[in-house]
């Protein structure tokens, strides 16, 4: 993995061990934590509403909470493609939409799980499960030419794991989104 | 009590004091069209579901409550999506009922079937799909608290046929749960105190009131800070009438079509005390030359619309009546506190420039013609007309319009002087809104005379309605400005396309308007000259048992000015051909 010479981050925004153009993506990348009625249609109302107002959507997470009245959807908002302001304000007027919490990438706890099937033959087939091991992934399935792997960690480091396993050859991959919690008040 | 599901929906229709629907039955809502001849609610049958929507948004415009429809299933659902997205453009409550196929073929491309809900999720405030009768009451009661409150706009309630047979008890609803629903706020101290300290700075301050506070009923509370300030106001489109044209300190309508006055007191202001209005591009022309000088403050009880198009100094988010009482409040506890802060000399200088602005650059047009002092000449100026429908009709006359160059002409030339007398389509821009819309009108409001002037391109658009209005014996009076054109389509040809008319003639005579009124029901009548105007208006007048359409024979040559063209700063206004020379 190489830093990409693209563009430019002040030092102090950068988080550490990041090359600067993803973490001003990553900054710019602000989740909107949705508190969501669980009816039918809601998932539609919230992504009609970003199709109608020409907001981009990076990626949205979806489920059930513990209160089964409602749902939370975890939608990843690129701030320079519409004002987050106007992004919550209009969400706020979906009649579904109880509760909106903007998270800063740097006041959040984030995850995303990944899901990735490597080829792999006789001699790299030990070496992926070592970068498994390393980042703390899981080995879910191993056959003669392809082991999946199960990652869930912080974005940044799903994205790491993804850069160094690229190379052994990808077969299929998915990601789940980022969800995130607001980070607890250390000072309480 | 035992009750079907239609029974229940009329019910509770009664219950919230609904005393007119329009609609037009079909397969999938027959159910509810049984309990319709016991109830007492008037039910008016259109010609097309189009009409229904726009005459129960004719109805809400004039009265302030939410007009309601009824239509089936598929196409009559359809037929109806151009006036929820009119209301939804112009914050109208309405009330939409649509049939539905039972809640079993839903999904199976069943006979008239649409997905009416994920069809207008984009133009209604919310939609419901009632899928157990049990729900009725409380469906619905939710639907008219919903289009009624914060601002308000349309809603539609899809209504399977099974639903609509089930046998189910009634349950009065309780008070409202909808826990993501919090359409009321009221205004922060802190801001109104904010907006406070930056009007008694202003030198060159302007009020820019918008259709909010028509919504708000806040007319008396404009006049109560007009009074207090002195501040000179300009109403938009939408808010034509929230303050009366006649008082000295209205400078009219401003925007892509609005007068000298109006449009450059925004421009020059250092000022502008926006009250529901939304900075509408018609209104600021290219946003990064609007009022270029001038700090905002923005009154709007949708969130939302603040910083929108241009960010406001100081932002109030509530309802434009109490935050113009909350205004005036602190506005007079600083005034006894230091009597010179309002003192109206202060603005002197500002209104003086006004008033010289109002004086050189009137709203103009070529009354020779008309008047039938240039020799020989019988040209007919639309300008002209409504100049005389205005002279010659009740204060209190009601006028709606549909849209394009009679539009604009209407909203220039008419004296507005109470609220909820002019009723337009703004937003959408929804030619074929004017017949449908004036029945509403008349309907909420039989007391008063109800004229709409509309264009010949609008008025073949929904023009059955007259059979409506002649069957339910609903006296509206529609004066067509027929220019023979599809007039502000042509106006941009002429202006912008180097005078190549594409697809924009129409013919004066084809249709016959004066028959194809006779046809329907009307009185027709036809007037060519100047001198006939106001005889055919006093005739009108006079007609009192069903609808009256006058087809004026207009001079297909005018043109609606002053003018912003599309894409250019206010500062670029393009005035009438006889004061493009002068110093400005």
């Amino acid at each position: 993995m190489s830093a990409s010479p693209v563009g430019a981050v002040s030092s102090e925004l950068a988080a550490p061990g990041l090359p600067s153009a993803k973490a001003s993506a990553r900054l710019r990348h602000h989740v909107v934590s949705l508190l969501v009625e669980n009816k039918a249609g809601v998932l539609v109302r919230v992504a009609g509403l970003f199709a109608r107002r020409g907001f981009n959507i990076v990626s949205l997470a979806v489920a059930p909470t513990h209160d089964p009245r409602l749902s939370r959807i975890s939608i990843v908002v690129d701030v320079d493609s519409a004002p987050l302001e106007q992004v919550v304000d209009q969400l706020d007027k979906l009649v579904n939409v109880v509760q909106i919490d903007e998270l800063h990438p740097l006041d959040a706890r984030e995850a995303e799980l990944l899901l990735v099937t490597v080829a792999v033959d006789g001699v790299s087939r030990s070496q992926v499960i070592q970068l498994a091991e390393v980042y703390d992934g899981a080995v879910l399935d191993v056959a003669p030419g392809a082991v999946t792997i199960r990652l869930a960690a912080a974005p940044e480091v799903v994205d790491d794991f993804e850069q160094v396993v690229r190379p052994y050859g990808i077969i299929q991959l998915q990601r789940t989104g980022r969800i995130a919690l607001p980070k607890l008040d250390q000072t309480g | 009590m035992e009750l079907t599901g239609a029974q229940s929906l009329i019910k509770s229709l009664e219950n919230q004091g609904v005393d007119v629907v329009f609609g037009l039955p079909g397969g999938a809502i027959l159910p509810v069209y049984d309990p319709i001849i016991d109830s007492s609610i008037r039910h008016i049958l259109v010609r097309h579901e189009q009409g229904a929507g726009h005459a129960a948004e004719g109805y809400a415009q004039v009265t302030g409550r939410p007009g309601v429809a009824i239509v089936t299933s598929g196409p009559g659902a359809t037929n109806i999506v151009t006036p929820l997205a009119n209301a939804y453009m112009d914050s109208t409550p309405l009330v939409v009922v649509t049939g539905q196929v039972a809640t079993n073929s839903i999904g199976t491309d069943a006979f008239q079937e649409v997905d009416i809900t994920g069809v207008t999720s984009g133009v209604t405030k919310h939609n419901w799909l009632v899928t157990d009768a049990q729900d009725i009451p409380s469906v619905i009661a939710e639907a008219f608290h919903v289009a009624t409150t914060g601002r308000p706009g349309p809603v539609l309630v899809d209504f399977p046929k099974d639903v609509a047979n089930a046998v189910t008890t009634w349950q009065d609803p309780g008070p409202v749960d909808l826990p993501g629903y919090r359409p009321s706020p009221s205004p922060d101290p802190a801001a109104v105190a904010a907006a406070a300290d930056l009007i008694l700075a202003a030198e060159r301050p302007v009020l820019y009131v918008g259709g909010g506070v028509l919504k708000a009923d806040a007319s008396q509370a404009l006049a109560d800070l007009v009074e207090l300030t002195g501040i000179p106001v300009v109403t938009t489109l939408m808010a034509r009438g929230a303050f009366p044209d006649s008082h000295r300190l209205c400078l009219g309508m401003p925007g892509m079509h609005g007068n000298y006055t109006a449009v450059t007191a925004m421009q020059r202001a250092d000022l502008l005390v926006a009250l529901g209005s939304r900075f509408d591009d018609r209104v600021t022309g290219k946003v990064s030359g609007f009022a270029p000088h001038a700090k905002v403050v923005h009154v709007d009880i949708d969130r939302a619309e603040i910083g929108k198009v241009r960010r406001p100094e100081v932002a109030v988010v509530a309802d434009c009546r109490l935050a113009i009482e909350a205004l005036a409040a602190v506005l007079r506890a600083r005034a006894s506190a230091r009597p010179d802060v309002l003192d109206p000399g202060r603005l002197a200088p500002w209104i003086a420039t006004i008033a010289d602005w109002r004086a050189r650059f009137p709203l103009a047009y070529d009354r020779s013609v008309s008047t039938g002092t240039r020799h020989g000449s019988q040209l007919l100026k639309p300008q002209f007309v409504i100049e005389q429908l205005r002279a010659t009709t009740p204060d209190d006359t009601v006028l709606v319009s549909g849209v394009g160059q009679h539009q604009m002409w209407a909203a220039q030339h008419w004296r507005f002087d109470q609220p909820r007398s002019w009723v337009n389509s703004g937003g959408l821009g929804t030619m074929g809104f004017a017949v449908p819309a004036a029945i509403g009108a008349k309907v909420g409001r039989p007391d008063r005379m109800v004229w709409a002037v509309d264009g010949d391109g609008c008025f073949q658009m929904t023009a059955q309605e007259l059979v409506t209005a002649s069957a339910e014996r609903i006296p509206v009076k529609i004066a067509i400005l027929n220019n023979a054109y599809l007039g502000m389509v042509r106006q941009w040809q002429h202006m912008f396309y180097e005078e190549r008319y594409s697809e924009v003639y129409l013919s004066p005579d084809l249709p016959d308007y004066v028959l194809w009124a006779e046809a329907m029901g009307c009185v027709g009548l036809r007037v060519t000259a100047p001198e006939e105007v106001v005889p055919a208006i006093e005739k009108a007048n006079e007609i009192d048992d069903r609808p009256v359409v006058i087809d004026f024979r207009t001079d297909s040559m005018e043109q609606v000015y002053p003018m912003v063209p599309s894409g250019s700063s206010n500062d670029e206004i393009v005035l009438h051909p006889s004061q493009q020379g002068l110093a400005r």
